[in-house]
This record gives C-alpha cells, sequence and structure tokens, in this order.
C-alpha cells in the first residue's frame, strides 16, 4: 500500500507510526510544507520565551524517520487529482498513492477588521508566525491580544517573558467566557493580574490603526479607546485548512465533511485533526475538533481504517489541559461553562486563589459524576475516566477522592478540605474521606 | 484570509536581544565579581594577615551577591516555572561566558589534583595563599592546619548552600523540590564537612558516612579497613561495619522502596553539587540516541573495572601479594586517576557549562551504574504518565539533567523508568500539563502503559 498523508503535525504522524505498526511493509510518504520534521505545535510559545530550542521540541530525533521507512517531502501540495490518485507539489513532482489521508490542520482566522493587514499584526499557528513575531517584537514596548482563549494568554504570557507589555481584550464579560465557569475564570485572571498583564473584558477590537509606514502603531477598541501597541496578535481561533481539499471534489463545508470512519466524500481519501468536519458528531460534541488530543486520536482511528478495519472514530470521556501562567488546569468529562439543569455542581478553592476544583454531578438519584475542573491541582485521569465512565456516585466520588490526587509527592493534600466544605453545601450526600492519595489506593 | 505564511525559506530564529539587568541585579552580580578578585588576592598577597582579610571578604562578598542575586532574579517573581531565555542567556546555553566558566573550572581541579601537594615546608603550590588563609578556620573544625582538600571542601559546601539558597527561591513553587534541596544541603554540610571535620579534631579517622563503596571505592578496599580498624578502634570497626552495611544492604533495600533518587538526589555530595550548583546548566545533558549509547558503553564497563580492582585488591591482601604483586597496586593507581580524578572531578564538574551537571553521574559513576541496575530491575520506583494528557512539548527532556529523552515516553504514555532517573523530579515540576509524577508502587504492571493513548510499537533506544 502506497500511503500519502498531507501534513506532518499530531494527527499525521500519529496515522504514519499507527499504519507502520499495523502494516510493516506500508509505504508511507508524508507531505508538509510548514517544515522538515514534526514538531510540537503546543509548544512554540517555549520556543520564544527561550525555554527551549526549535530541535528540543520536535518529538522525535531525526534519524526516527530514516529508520522507521517514512519519506518525509519538505514541499507545498498544490493539487489533488483524486481520479488519477495523485497529488502534485509545488515544484511539478506529481506523487501517486493507494490511499490519501488529508491532516492539513488549521489556519488563523481572522473577522474583516480595518487595519488587519498592516505591518506587526498576526496570529500565532506555526513556524513562520514565530518567526515573524520574533522579528516584530523586538525591541517594542507594548503589543496587544485579541482574544480570550488558550492562545491568547500564551501570547500575552510570551510578551510578558521579554518584558513586553500586554493588554488583552477579551470580548467575554471573563476569561474563556464558553468554557470556563466564572469562579475558575476568577484565578485565571489572578495570573493575569500578578503578571502585571492587562485585561480587558467586554471588549472587542473595533480597528487597528498603521502610521505612515504601514506599521501598526495603535488599535481602537469597541469601547471607543485607543491603545498604543508597536503589535497585535490575533487569537481568535483558527479554522480548517482547505487549501488543497479544495482543488479537488473533496466536499467540503468549513471543514472537509467525513463521516464517522473519517472517510471523505471521495473513495480512498481520508480527513481527520483540525481540518475534518464530521457530518453527524456524537451528541454533545463538536463537529470540528481543534486539539492536539483529538487530532492524535483521529490520526490513530483512520489508520485503522487505511488498513482495513473500518473504525469509527469515538472520542471518549473528554478531557485537556492548559496552562494560563504558572496555573495549571485540567478537565475530564462535561463541565458547562454555565449552570445546567439537571446538574449539581460542587465547586472548592483554597484561600490562596492558586488552587481551585469543581465537580459535577447529575441532580437526579444515580448522582453520577460528570465532570472535573482541576486549577493548581493534578488529577489522574485514568481514576477520573473509570469514574465518569462508570457513573459512579458522587458520594463515592468525595470519599475517595485521594485516589484521583496526581500531585507530586510532599504537596498539602486538600482532599479533608474539600469533603467538609462538600458535606456542608450537599448535607443530604454527607460523606467521610477514606482514600488519601497513594498508589495503594488505586 | 489566512494569517498563517507559507513556508518561509528559513526558519531560523535570531537570537533575540536580551533585556537590560536590573540595576539591582548588576550591584549583586559585581558583588560576587569582586568577590572572585578578593580570592585572587587571598591566593597571591605574601602578606598572611591581608590574605586571611582577603579571604573572608571574598566569601562574604560572593555568598551575599549570589543569595541576593537569587532573591532579585526568582524571588521577586510569582512562584513557578521560572526558564525565561534559558537558551538564549550566553552562560547557560554554551556561549562565550559557558566556555570561560569551564575553562576556570577544569583549571581549578588541575591545580587541586596535580599541582597543589604540599612539599616539605608545607607550600600547596599555587593554591598555598587559599589553603593558608584557611588555617584558623581548620584549627577551630579539626584541631589541625588546612590543607588542599580542606579548601576544596570548603569550597564545594559552600557552592551547594549558596546555589541551593539559589534552588530554594527557584523552585518555590514545588515542595518536592524544596524538601529535596534542603536535603542534599544538609547531608553536604554535617555529614560531607562538619562531622568528618569533628571528627578529626577528636583525632578520629576522617570518614564519610555518606559516601560508599563503589562510589568511595576505597571504603571497601583492605588498605582503608586496616587503617579504620587501627586507627579507630571501636569507631572505626562501626566504620568499616557502616561503609559494608550501607553499600551491600542498604543501598538494595532503599532503592527497593525509592528508587535510586534516596541517595543520587537526596543525600549524595556529587548529586548535591549537581542539584544546587549544576541546576543552571541542566539542560545542556545530551538527550540524544548516541549519548545513551555512550552512556551504556562507559558506565557498566567503569563498574566491572571497580569491581575487578576490589576482589584483586582483596585477594592480593589475602595472598600477600603472592600472585599479583605490582600489578594489583598498578590497576588501583590507574583507576584512581583516570576515574577517581580525571573523570568524577575534571570532566565531572569542570564541563558542568558544556555537557550540563551530571556527566559523571550518568557516564562514570559506578555507584550510580549499580543503584540504576537496581532501579531498573528491583524497585517499586516508576514515573507515571498520566493518562494521554502529553502534549509532547518536550519540557521534560528539557530539564532532565541524565540526558533521559522523557517525552518518548510520556507521548506514548508508558512509565518512565530507566537505570539512569536519578528522581530530581525536575520533569514532573516543568511539565506544563500535569503529567508526570515519581511514585513508588507494586512492582506488578509497574512497565503498564496507559489504556488512553496506544503506544506505537516503535522503538527508541536500541
Amino acid at each position: 500500500m502506497r500511503l500519502l498523508i498531507i501534513g506532518n503535525g499530531i494527527t499525521g504522524v500519529t496515522a504514519a507510526l499507527t499504519v507502520r505498526r499495523l502494516r510493516p511493509e506500508a509505504q508511507i510518504t508524508l507531505v508538509s510544507e510548514e517544515s522538515e520534521h514534526h514538531y510540537s505545535r503546543t509548544a512554540l510559545m517555549y520556543v520564544y520565551m527561550g525555554h527551549m530550542r526549535y530541535q528540543n521540541i520536535k518529538p522525535y530525533e531525526d534519524w526516527f524517520w530514516r529508520e522507521n521507512r517514512l519519506t518525509l517531502v519538505h514541499a507545498t501540495a498544490t493539487h489533488l487529482d483524486a481520479a488519477r490518485q495523485h497529488v502534485t507539489l509545488h515544484d511539478g513532482q506529481q506523487l501517486g498513492y493507494d490511499k490519501l489521508l488529508l491532516a492539513t490542520g488549521s489556519v488563523s482566522r481572522a473577522a474583516d477588521w480595518p487595519g488587519q493587514h498592516l505591518r506587526g499584526v498576526q496570529g500565532l499557528y506555526g513556524l513562520p508566525d514565530l518567526a515573524r513575531m520574533e522579528q516584530s517584537t523586538r525591541g517594542i514596548e507594548h503589543g496587544v491580544v485579541v482574544g480570550g482563549g488558550l492562545i491568547g494568554v500564551e501570547l500575552a504570557e510570551m510578551l510578558h517573558s521579554r518584558g513586553i507589555g500586554a493588554t488583552v481584550l477579551v470580548r467575554d464579560a471573563h476569561y474563556w467566557g464558553s468554557v470556563l465557569p466564572p469562579a475558575e475564570a476568577r484565578l485565571v485572571d489572578q495570573q493575569f493580574e500578578e503578571n502585571h498583564v492587562a485585561v480587558r473584558y467586554q471588549t472587542e477590537l473595533a480597528e487597528i490603526l498603521g502610521d505612515a509606514a504601514g506599521q501598526v502603531r495603535a488599535v481602537r477598541t469597541t469601547a471607543g479607546d485607543e491603545i498604543a501597541c508597536q503589535w497585535v496578535g490575533l487569537a481568535t481561533g483558527v479554522t480548517p485548512n482547505l487549501t488543497l481539499a479544495n482543488t479537488s471534489a473533496v466536499e467540503t463545508d468549513r471543514g472537509i465533511l467525513v463521516d464517522e470512519l473519517l472517510q471523505t466524500s471521495v473513495p480512498l481519501v481520508y480527513a481527520a485533526g483540525d481540518c475534518a468536519q464530521h457530518r453527524q458528531p456524537a451528541h454533545g460534541e463538536v463537529p470540528i475538533e481543534q486539539l492536539w488530543y483529538t487530532g492524535r486520536m483521529q490520526g490513530e482511528t483512520v489508520a485503522h481504517t487505511i488498513c482495513g478495519t473500518p473504525t469509527p472514530y469515538r472520542r471518549g470521556v473528554w478531557f485537556n489541559s492548559a496552562k494560563f501562567f504558572n496555573l495549571e488546569y485540567q478537565t475530564y468529562g462535561r463541565v458547562p461553562a454555565r449552570p445546567e439543569a439537571g446538574i449539581d455542581t460542587f465547586y472548592w478553592e483554597h484561600a490562596s486563589g492558586r488552587q481551585g476544583l469543581r465537580i459535577n454531578f447529575r441532580s437526579a438519584p444515580g448522582f453520577a459524576v460528570t465532570g472535573f475542573n482541576a486549577l493548581g491541582l493534578r488529577l489522574r485521569q485514568a481514576v477520573c475516566e473509570t469514574w465518569i465512565t462508570a457513573q459512579t456516585p458522587i458520594q463515592e466520588v468525595m470519599s475517595h477522592l485521594g485516589a484521583a490526587n496526581f500531585d507530586p509527592e510532599f504537596y498539602r493534600q486538600h482532599e479533608a478540605d474539600m469533603v467538609a466544605q462538600f458535606n456542608r453545601q450537599f448535607p443530604q450526600h454527607a460523606t467521610v474521606l477514606r482514600h488519601r492519595k497513594g498508589l495503594f489506593f488505586r | 484570509m489566512s494569517f498563517s505564511s507559507a513556508a518561509a525559506p528559513s526558519l531560523a530564529l535570531a537570537q533575540p536581544p536580551l533585556a537590560d539587568i536590573s540595576p539591582a541585579e548588576k550591584a549583586t552580580l559585581a558583588a560576587v565579581g569582586l568577590g572572585l578578585l578578593a580570592l585572587l588576592v587571598a591566593a597571591f598577597d605574601a602578606d598572611a594577615w591581608r590574605a586571611r582579610l582577603s579571604l573572608y571578604a571574598a566569601l562574604a562578598l560572593i555568598s551575599g551577591g549570589t543569595l541576593a542575586w537569587s532573591w532579585l532574579k526568582f524571588g521577586r517573581r510569582p512562584a513557578g516555572v521560572q526558564q525565561n531565555n534559558l537558551w538564549w542567556r550566553s552562560s547557560t546555553s554554551r556561549g562565550a561566558v559557558a566556555w570561560v566558566t569551564a575553562v576556570v573550572l577544569t583549571g581549578f581541579y588541575v591545580l587541586l589534583y596535580w599541582y597543589s601537594s604540599p612539599d616539605e615546608q608545607g607550600n600547596f603550590g599555587l593554591l598555598n595563599g587559599l589553603v593558608h588563609a584557611l588555617d584558623p578556620f581548620s584549627q577551630a573544625l579539626r584541631a589541625r592546619p588546612a590543607d588542599q582538600w580542606f579548601l576544596y571542601g570548603t569550597f564545594y559546601t559552600l557552592a551547594i548552600l549558596l546555589m541551593g539558597g539559589r534552588a530554594l527561591w527557584k523552585y518555590r513553587h514545588s515542595r518536592y523540590q524544596l524538601i529535596r534541596t534542603f536535603s542534599v544541603m544538609f547531608f553536604q554540610l554535617g555529614f560531607a564537612f562538619l562531622l568528618p571535620g569533628i571528627l578529626q579534631f577528636f583525632q578520629q579517622p576522617e570518614f564519610y558516612f555518606t559516601y560508599f563503596w563503589p562510589l568511595k571505592y576505597d571504603y571497601l578496599l583492605p588498605g582503608t579497613v586496616d587503617y579504620l580498624v587501627q586507627n579507630g578502634q571501636a569507631l572505626g570497626v562501626f566504620m568499616v561495619f557502616w561503609g559494608a552495611v550501607m553499600s551491600l544492604l542498604a543501598t538494595p533495600v532503599l532503592t527497593y522502596f525509592y528508587g535510586k533518587r534516596w541517595y543520587c538526589s537526596w543525600v549524595c555530595g556529587c548529586g548535591g553539587l549537581a542539584e544546587t550548583a549544576g541546576d543552571p546548566y541542566r539542560q545542556l545533558s545530551d538527550k540524544s540516541r548516541a549519548a545513551w549509547r555512550w552512556e551504556v558503553r562507559l558506565i557498566y564497563p567503569i563498574l566491572g573495572l571497580i569491581i575487578l580492582v576490589t576482589v584483586v585488591m582483596w585477594l592480593n591482601y589475602v595472598l600477600q601479594g603472592a600472585i599479583l604483586g605490582s600489578l594489583a597496586d598498578g590497576l588501583y593507581r590507574f583507576y584512581g586517576f583516570v576515574i577517581g580524578a580525571v573523570f568524577s572531578g575534571v570532566v565531572g564538574v569542570g564541563f558542568y557549562p558544556l555537557m550540563g551537571s551530571r556527566v559523571w553521574c550518568r557516564f562514570g559513576c559506578p555507584m550510580a551504574a549499580y543503584l540504576g541496575l537496581l532501579q531498573k530491575h528491583f524497585s517499586r520506583f516508576r514515573i507515571t504518565t498520566n493518562g494521554g494528557q502529553c502534549i509532547s512539548c518536550g519540557n521534560c527532556s528539557n530539564v532532565c539533567e541524565m540526558g533521559i529523552d522523557v517525552k518518548q515516553y510520556a507521548q506514548r504514555g508508558e512509565p518512565i523508568i530507566r537505570a539512569s532517573c536519578v528522581g530530581c523530579g525536575l520533569c514532573s515540576t516543568a511539565c506544563p500539563r500535569g503529567v508526570l509524577n515519581l511514585e513508588n508502587g507494586p512492582r506488578e504492571g509497574r512497565y503498564q502503559a496507559s489504556s488512553l493513548i496506544h503506544a506505537d510499537s516503535l522503538r527508541i533506544l536500541s
């Protein structure tokens, strides 16, 4: 089998590795216009901040690809001819395939803001963006970040690491309003404050203002304020990269449309990761998933289908993680930003404002646990996942809370305090803490 | 429209200019610099009193400057991972400053090992001024004049205490790091500096209760055993007993329960220096497969060699030199020179700024090899990966002083069980997603990977 993969991000690479395992004889080629080797997109910020160099964020050493017979092509795929089963590269070279995987990822999204073409205005998605940011933030005094999501806080942290002042514009009334409940968002806000990053909530970008040389000099907000700045980071999300798909008959909408086997409308052509849009997402799931984790899972799933074992994509219990300056965040299961009918919520917060834990559970008998948000605490994914899958009653979860503690040794344990507060808030479910942290209690 | 540019011909990120250092930081660094100058004065001033004064002024300036600088740099910022500009700074990224530091450190070790032995007049070569400036302190602690090893011990302990102070500020958000750093400072000051001195004060054999065979190979060799028993009487017998028990019984038992970290990153003086003075250099350890191949090629033969030396020395002792004669002595001297002095001292510490802080521990230390074999095969220790939360960012591998490419395991959901892991815990501290955790647990299923991510079966190390 000749497998051609367009994209060397986590999705394309996971698919390649899985196919190599399942089909040792397959010919596998990965085409990427961005970089010669696979790198961790999520680690770009650490390169800018000087924690690591580019070579440190490559998940595999360079010999790995050759030794595992994975052919890497550093080129732009410009045309897909699905009828003749080949892809044309920018230099005219044609690559034939038996099966094709489109894992082309995303591009930064932008509304049509006036002034967005000025020099010093950019998103952060890939290596070229990072190089551009490196150049255009040099020696500047102030940057404005547009967007109250994960990339927004990353950009603010990056500027902060270079001693550059930052202002973040956030549309919602609190940080990451679509995902975090207000209590958790307040802890994130405290991080912004401690690190002297200004945040303007309920404020959007109205216009980017430039000087005579075409360089950004300020932004005007929807509140009418003008903020002087020499750089603007647009972190308002990403959208599927359809450039190659649109040169063919492959059906697209916002993303490349796929069924649950991650097959596109064209035979032998598959799509997975950021660029794929599920025709029928499972209940409560979004059609386009743009996470490292979902990219990896889709890449693995599609590899099985490509190798002849049709495998529907099942995401399993939701999980995600992030870090906001010094505050770690993990989430398991469903924890909506706003209260939901039929779901009770327990929230504990340490007096320092550096740790918070939310546990959601059903209000109806059974009282099954449905989700966790942890801030400044580490939870054991396997335990949380088991509890959620087994619909474990909240009482049992609370009494065994120590089993989910993944904090390092000698860290203060807060389970006793959490259970005490839980008992006050939900006397009908009152319980005692039976398991403290430790491997013995798993 | 797209805001991602197309493939740029060159993605090389040019080094950015570093932000200005604050005047306060400059002042503290200047104090350290003045302290180093005063050390030179102490070394070469013919007047004994001025030399002593210079030495104590030097130590005060270096100590005060280092601690104040650490607070300014790490203590004032919010507690958390503080790695900004690590790979941009010349001092921590093998730049010019690092090379100068390496040359100075290496030069000091060369002087210490080969050009500071006292002659008949009690002249300690180029280190003479510094050694004698410490005489009053040595008299107070050990009731005897200073020698070059006392000078070395004083500098070594001071380095661990001062840079330990820096580590305490830097890692104050992690209780594991705080307690561990206190531990190495305590064992160095108490057991590797004060106690041996006090033993000498009371006319007892100098003995280090925190160094064991095969790192301190002398402690199980016939010469030292004889010496201790004859010169220390009951205490000497206890010392021999202690050394044997720690090497042969306590080491396997403690390693079974806690992994090799109980020694390497909590007690050992070499580890203590690496974790404190070497902390700015931990990212420089080579993570490549090629480096790992050198590691196994060197460290196990060295363990084999010291076992051979030990066996041969005892045979020679029992047979009273009948068969092996001078061969045993030659082997002993060869090991002492190549491994004991050149590798563990000159290369082990001198090359900190170029090859990272654990060159000796990783490539040379026979104790680490012995502990590593136990850790790999007979221990409850592992670093657990938290399900599928790894994002392959590489922060864990970056901070691993032992050159373990930690992310290779984390991104496959596998626990990290490596002979070389000293359990410093920095991978867990630096992980931005809470993926790694040092744990002691049942040995069943110790190698079990997470079911939340499907490890590919492609081999990384072979």
